[in-house]
């Protein structure tokens, strides 16, 4: 039976073309079942670096970061702010790192004018880092054309006002940013440092996962799935050791 | 000069559902299978354990498992008069990065479509007339096979999986619990339904008072060890919640590696080659076969792989777009209507309702992808659509998952501000207490949607972009209103505090918003060979040893994920190949 279907191929495989090439064996044809055990490097979670910062490193751009940051998350009864929970440290990590650099985006020119219109979406070239870096020159230009203080020094109901007419649209950075984008980027930033694992640098104390009741990377609930609508107050946990 | 490699008989494109499915069935018949995947080789153990897998940040927002855009995206527009742009991050192209393609990162919903999806075309003019079918903007098709015939093959992959569920029709007795409006099953589910968790309760008892038939929807989440007939056994789901976009460190997730790999991996005659990039298929100078394909490797070498039968088996786009590189088939004429290649684009017409509570523990990190209760009173043609303004319906269904902290930012009451500490305090709150009705819709295709190359932007090995053009139909829009006002119905009567209606199809379709990630078509299947690129048997009309398998295949999408019916559509195919076509190469059917 196996030869017949056999023979049966090979005569339609006379049809081939019968180009001489040279054999070719795949260095990456996989055939058995591996039997490597190790955790592959590439899976294996990158920690935020400790060693300072490695992107973030203009004072001026930084300190309207960090002030922007904590009008998003202001320290409360529910929690710390953004800064002191580790959202630049972790924001710095990232642009340090593949997303910083844009790594998955399709980068190819031109960027059409209509794109935005077609997608309901900014679309955009320019990487993470280079966006992050022209958003926070511009607002510091904006606000020192406009203001007369920085913004890190201005009373926070004007530095919410601000943050308000960027989120809003109502105010134009110029310079070529795409404002309401930024404000989204930064908003964005913001919640992934406050609620990510602590591993990436933000989220300290997992201050965020505890506002919330997030129990964290924990990875099995069926002692707790029949229990519905019961408050479970389960302590959280991280990828990384907290003691 | 391409390299060449030694020929197989059969050359499998793309390592997912389909080309794994395909290939358990023909190496154990005896075939030398070559598979050949763009991404690398990637497993439970060695790459998603439990302990980097639960990590919302890399997985969900950073997307680690899916395909970049830098290695694959498309161009859109809406309308045949616009330059198309492309996508240039992740929008609704959800392809796997590695080997095991979307089938290792997927929630794990894993319906039969309806009877009535195979068949829109005879039943719309059969049940309500022919200007209902023919409205001078659908394109509707029959599939040429129907759901009986299928049946065998969706229990078979349900087999392989190990689906958790309850059947709603055993040889055509309606059985409690489950859905009453699907197709006969031959059995009952291998597994029972997952667990009932709270957001479930609550739209249960809200369904049942309005005289609906709540479900469990069919979970590819386990509920309960399975070993499965290739003898690969799976464990129960731990309700961790972290499926969609992951992998799944519990081996509790169907998936080629969980259901497939342990057993195809040790066949003699089986291999994969990992990081190679099919570009096209290779036409025969008789012009009625092909010989192979053509992939760039690792290094950025082209290499041959000749077979005696080529199984395209990738995601839909990608088997459009080889085809359409390849160029075996007429590519599809929006004009005139003419062509085959690139047609009958469809995508799911999304909309739905989102709820707020009070005073509700929903406990939304306990839950599994595909975990969720749904009514199919307003799917498919499961209502009398006389008096209405459209064909389809939607499964409208609630989710028990997806309780993640960054994404779920965003869900708050309209009104409340989005940042500082009436942020805080309201998250702090709603994250208890939010809920979603979600009508996964049907999408009937278009004259005006579908695939070509596009002219101005191309992939990193110079090939070009696909191209969509597509907006949702008139048909799709009014399905959509419809089912958000009973959405809107049900959030009431289950008693929310805050509803925000929501409709994609409000708005003209992007790529960028992800209102679902069900892409189908492209290479239509059919039993008309001037509206279909494959015969009902998945085989090329054009060339007889080219099966192109996949939701590529779908002429229409319905109310359904598609995955159960590219399984079982995939089993089909290859049981086709190696039972009758291996003994008599030609076509399977007459065209």
């Amino acid at each position: 039976m196996k030869m017949n279907r056999r023979e049966a191929l090979r005569s339609l495989g006379a049809l081939t073309a019968s180009v001489t090439v040279a054999p070719y064996l795949g260095a990456n044809e996989v055939k058995g079942f591996p039997q490597g055990t190790v955790l592959d490097e590439e899976f294996v979670p990158t920690p935020s670096h400790t060693g300072g910062l490695q992107v973030l490193n203009n004072d001026a751009h930084r300190r309207t970061l960090a002030a922007v940051f904590d009008r998003f998350i202001p320290a409360d009864e529910l929690g710390p702010s953004a800064t002191q929970a580790g959202c630049i440290e972790f924001l710095d990590a990232q642009l340090a790192g593949p997303w910083g650099e844009g790594a998955t985006m399709y980068r190819d020119t031109p960027l059409q004018p209509h794109a935005e219109e077609l997608t309901q979406l900014p679309q955009f070239i320019a990487t993470p880092r280079e966006r992050y870096e022209t958003g926070l020159e511009a607002l510091n230009k904006w606000v020192s054309d406009n203001e007369d203080a920085e913004f890190a020094d201005l009373a926070p109901e004007r530095q919410d006002e601000i943050l308000t007419g960027m989120e809003q649209g109502d105010i134009d950075l110029g310079q070529g940013v795409h404002t309401k984008a930024f404000f989204e980027m930064m908003l964005l930033s913001v919640r992934e440092g406050y609620f990510s694992d602590p591993i990436y640098g933000g989220n300290r104390d997992m201050a965020g996962w505890k506002m919330i009741g997030f129990p964290g990377a924990r990875y099995d609930y069926r002692l707790y799935a029949d229990r519905t609508g019961e408050k479970l107050d389960l302590i959280p946990v991280s990828l990384i050791p907290q003691d | 000069m391409a390299s060449k490699r030694p020929k197989a008989d059969v050359v499998i494109v793309g390592l997912g559902w389909s080309g794994a499915l395909m290939a358990e069935e023909l190496t154990r018949a005896g075939l030398n299978v070559v598979a050949i995947d763009r991404g690398a080789w990637q497993d439970t153990s060695t790459h998603t354990p439990p302990a980097v897998n639960p990590d919302e940040l890399r997985w969900s927002s950073r997307k680690e498992l899916l395909s970049p855009p830098k290695d694959n995206t498309m161009t859109f527009r809406n309308r045949l008069d616009q330059v198309a742009v492309p996508q240039r991050d992740y929008g609704i192209l959800e392809l796997g990065k590695g080997v095991g393609g979307a089938g290792f990162h997927w929630a794990g919903m894993a319906w039969r479509f309806n009877p009535w999806d195979f068949e829109v075309r005879t039943r719309t003019i059969e049940r309500y007339g022919i200007e209902r079918a023919e409205d001078g903007e659908l394109q509707l098709q029959d599939w040429g096979v129907t759901y009986d015939e299928l049946e065998p093959f969706y229990d078979r992959f349900e087999r392989i999986a190990g689906i958790s569920g309850t059947a709603g029709n055993i040889n055509g007795e309606i059985k409690p619990g489950g859905n009453p409006y699907e197709g006969p099953r031959t059995r009952e589910y291998p597994t029972p339904e997952l667990k009932t968790l709270r957001m479930m309760e609550i739209f249960n008892d809200a369904t049942r008072k309005m005289g609906h038939t709540p479900f469990t929807i069919p979970a590819a989440n386990l509920s309960e060890p399975w070993v499965n007939p290739l003898g690969v056994a799976m464990g129960a789901c731990s309700y961790c919640g972290f499926c969609l976009a992951y992998g799944c460190g519990n081996y509790s997730k169907s998936s080629p590696q969980a259901c497939i790999f342990p057993a195809l991996m040790r066949r003699p005659n089986f291999s994969v080659i990992t990081e190679g990039c099919v570009i096209r298929v290779n036409k025969a100078e008789d012009g009625q076969t092909v010989t192979g394909v053509t992939y760039i490797d690792k290094g950025g070498r082209e290499v041959e792989q000749p077979a005696d039968i080529v199984c395209l088996t990738a995601f839909m786009v990608d088997n459009t777009r080889i085809m359409l590189n390849s160029e075996i088939s007429e590519p599809y004429n929006p004009n005139t209507q003419e062509g085959v290649v690139g047609r009958n684009f469809s995508f799911q017409t999304i909309s739905g309702a989102h709820m707020w509570f009070e005073d509700e523990q929903i406990n939304p990190f306990v839950g599994a992808g595909a975990l969720g209760s749904q009514i199919d009173d307003y799917n498919g043609d499961n209502f009398d659509h006389s008096d209405l303004d459209f064909i389809g319906g939607a499964g409208i269904l609630t989710l028990s998952r997806d309780g993640l902290p960054i994404a779920r930012a965003e869900s708050l009451p309209e009104g409340t501000p989005r940042w500082g500490s009436d942020f805080k305090k309201a998250y702090a709150k709603y994250y208890q207490n939010y809920g979603i009705l979600f009508n996964q819709g049907s999408s009937m295709p278009t004259r005006t949607g579908y695939l070509d190359l596009d002219p101005n932007y191309k992939d990193k090995f110079g090939v070009p972009l696909l191209r969509l053009t597509y907006d949702y139909a008139q048909n799709d829009r009014n399905m959509a209103a419809y089912t958000m006002d009973r959405a809107v119905e049900i959030a009431e009567q289950m008693g929310a505090s805050h509803i925000t209606p929501f409709n994609f199809a409000a708005e003209p379709f992007t790529t960028a918003k992800i209102a679902s990630d069900h892409v189908i078509g492209g290479v239509p299947m059919g039993a008309d060979p001037a509206t279909s690129a494959v015969n009902p048997w998945l085989q090329s009309w054009d060339a007889h040893n080219l099966f192109v398998v996949g939701a590529s295949a779908f002429p229409n999408n319905a109310g359904y994920n598609p995955t159960g019916t590219v399984g079982a559509l995939a089993i089909r195919t290859a049981r086709a190949i190696h039972e009758r076509y291996v003994q008599n190469p030609g076509p399977l059917v007459e065209s």
